[in-house]
């Protein structure tokens, strides 16, 4: 190795190392900070290591302050696993057929439809908030509030049916426990519950997750589909016991990809899920990061704690992560 | 086969599709169309929402765009020429969108290129650099904001220099020291620094795909035909990621046109609307101030502004498939 590569290679070394500094900054404050009691939270030794351990500012993000009124995120928290888990597994299963039919079902016009919901991806949602908003508020008052009012009311399953003066069946019913009404009431698609929260990241990961799963499968060789027709198998069998098994890979980007964004997303939640009970994390956080009376040690857990699943995806499967960010940009 | 016979399959793929299509059709083109058509009436002054001090109840969001019953209630291009017009606040909004903009994807691709650049000469940890260059993609950015927020919150002269300031302090840096998001002269630019946090390592993925697909044989016959690094980068490498460049700059274009999360969570409307930007406006004057048709208008002004962008790569990148 000539003296003159050796310097570049230490050149090359020190920038890269530079760039890493300036990408773990934040998380050194982040840990640092969230690792501090509060009376250590001192601005003027803000860069310095926590003296002790305390995982006081965690248990305050966690459960809240009862002395200052401040709600803990530990109710977000779940919110949001309640909406991220449902609408990425729908989600993940509609672009799948969708791709499928696109790829491999290919019907007139289908060349021009395809385009027309990639749009779909790139379009600000400040373009459909306010009608998004106005509608799901009139579906909400003109009828499904009054499913989510009588699902609320829900005891018992009865097990006996009365039809005029016939009785048939069993004179019991099964009890409910009491949490099971309202949970389901909240997956009922609508305004300030998180199953509207889980339509509206449904329909709007329509584009992504069809492009996905349409360029991956237009690179399974047609003859395999040719092959399935010929034994007899049809629609559902081909994708049941020839796509699906190969798509695999596939399914787990997109899995993985729709669980970040649904996780990580703010403007819809925030203006859909109204109420403290549905509220999912970010906007907790937003708030929480707003409040003057939460200290910067409790803000800098709670965004810990936000940003955990995500980055341990990222992490553990980091790999599949990488490729749904590829497939986004470089189309197949 | 030669004669198609009538094929319930077929049939069934078409059925299965359409609810998607319909979902696509109803809340993405005819929700526009709905804005659009809200952005051109007379729809300003309705019932004051219940404000909430943080964010608002909805509650009594009106149902429906009131019908233009007389000639008042309609104004054609009225919202919009008042905004471009005279309203300060909206100048203000674009001219921080551009400078976001244009300093937020110049920021990415040269950090992007020149990391992937780097990480493609052979580097013992390679994974660990690239690790750390993209875990910003995979959190909020809201976690982003409340970080950023802190590390760059100035201080007062009584607590003196703290956050970034007092590390530039402590490493004989001080020059460098300023107001951040809290200075009006530079405002939107402090928020660029965390957003290209955030996505610089994304770009950089996307150059060090690039890279990855030239061929070593290509920079070696560049080099035995005497071409030195430099030139193999210039003529060579740099004119084959062009696609990759367009790609990015699509992709963070429309990032950083609609940016709201950041802005929400880091630093809000700022000082004289210093870091204020028109998706920030539209919250805003939409959920807090009722003025439906102003904020349809911003709405549309910010998807023309998207199309402009996306709509010729999206017919170009159609055309080339169906070349393929």
């Amino acid at each position: 190795m000539t003296a003159s590569r050796r310097v570049s290679r230490i050149v090359i070394y020190a920038i890269l190392i530079v760039a890493a500094a300036f990408f773990l900054l934040p998380v050194y404050v982040l840990v640092v900070t969230s690792l501090k009691s509060y009376a250590e939270v001192n601005l003027a030794t803000m860069w310095n290591p926590p003296t002790g351990f305390s995982l006081d500012s965690f248990r305050e993000a966690w459960v809240g302050n009862a002395a200052k009124g401040t709600q803990g995120l530990a109710n977000n928290f779940w919110n949001s696993i309640k909406l991220a888990l449902p609408g990425t597994i729908i989600s993940t299963f509609l672009g799948s057929i969708n791709g499928y039919i696109l790829a491999k079902w290919k019907f007139r016009g289908a060349d021009v439809i395809f385009p027309l919901i990639l749009f779909g991806m790139f379009i600000p949602y400040q373009s459909v908030l306010i009608p998004l908003v106005s509608l799901l508020q009139v579906w909400t008052r003109e009828v499904a509030g009054d499913w989510i009012t009588a699902v609320r009311a829900w005891e018992a399953i009865p097990l006996a049916i009365t039809l005029g003066d016939f009785h048939i069946g069993l004179p019991w019913s099964i009890p409910l426990p009491a949490w099971l009404p309202p949970f389901i009431a909240n997956y009922i698609p609508a305004y300030g519950t998180t199953g509207g929260l889980v339509l509206v990241h449904v329909v709007y990961g329509i584009p992504i997750t069809t492009l996905i799963f349409r360029n991956y499968y237009v690179g399974v060789p047609n003859e395999l589909v040719e092959a399935g027709k010929i034994d007899g198998t049809g629609f559902f069998g081909i994708y049941r016991y020839i796509l699906m098994p190969l798509s695999i890979p596939a399914f787990v980007v997109v899995l993985i990809w729709q669980f970040t964004s649904i996780w990580n997303e703010f403007l819809f939640a925030v203006v859909i899920a109204n109420k403290a009970e549905v509220q999912p994390m970010t906007v907790a956080l937003n708030n929480l990061a707003g409040s003057f009376i939460v200290e910067w040690n409790v803000q800098m857990a709670g965004a810990l704690v936000a940003a955990l699943p995500t980055l341990l995806i990222y992490i553990i499967l980091g790999r599949y992560f990488m490729r749904g960010l590829l497939a986004g940009a470089l189309k197949g | 086969m030669t004669a198609r016979r009538f094929d319930w399959d077929r049939i069934l793929a078409v059925l299965l599709i359409s609810p998607s299509i319909l979902a696509i059709a109803i809340f993405v083109y005819a929700f526009i169309a709905w804005t659009g058509w809200a952005s051109v009436l007379k729809w300003n002054d309705l019932l004051p929402l219940q404000a909430l001090p943080q964010f608002p109840s909805l509650k009594v969001f009106p149902p429906k765009a009131p019908l233009a019953k007389s000639p008042g209630d309609w104004l054609p291009l009225d919202n919009y020429i008042r905004l471009i017009q005279s309203d300060q606040r909206f100048q203000k909004d674009l001219e921080n969108t551009v400078v976001f903009t244009v300093l937020f994807i110049g920021a990415c691709l040269v950090i992007g290129l020149l990391l992937a650049t780097l990480l493609d000469q052979k580097i013992r940890g390679e994974g660990l650099f690239r690790g750390i260059y993209l875990f910003p993609m995979s959190v909020s950015f809201i976690v982003t904001g409340v970080a950023w927020r802190w590390v760059l919150t100035p201080g007062t002269p009584q607590s003196g220099a703290v956050g970034i300031n007092l590390l530039f302090d402590k490493v004989g840096l001080g020059f460098l020291k300023n107001g951040w998001y809290t200075d009006p002269d530079i405002g939107i630019k402090a928020v660029v620094i965390a957003a290209a946090w955030q996505m610089a390592g994304y770009t950089m993925a996307l150059y060090l795909a690039g890279l990855r697909g030239i061929s070593e044989d290509l920079r070696e016959a560049a080099r035995v035909d005497g071409a030195n690094e430099w030139q193999v980068f210039r003529h060579i490498i740099l004119p084959l990621l062009q696609p990759v460049t367009l790609s990015a700059v699509i992709i963070l274009g429309h990032i950083s046109l609609k940016i709201f999360d950041l802005i929400s969570s880091m630093t809000g409307p700022g000082a004289g609307f210093s870091t204020d930007v028109p998706a920030y406006y539209l919250f805003d004057t939409v959920f807090r101030g009722n003025h439906f048709a102003r904020g349809a208008a911003i709405a549309i002004i910010l998807l023309l502004m998207v199309s402009v962008l996306v709509i010729p790569y999206l017919i170009y990148s159609s055309r080339t498939e169906v070349e393929q």
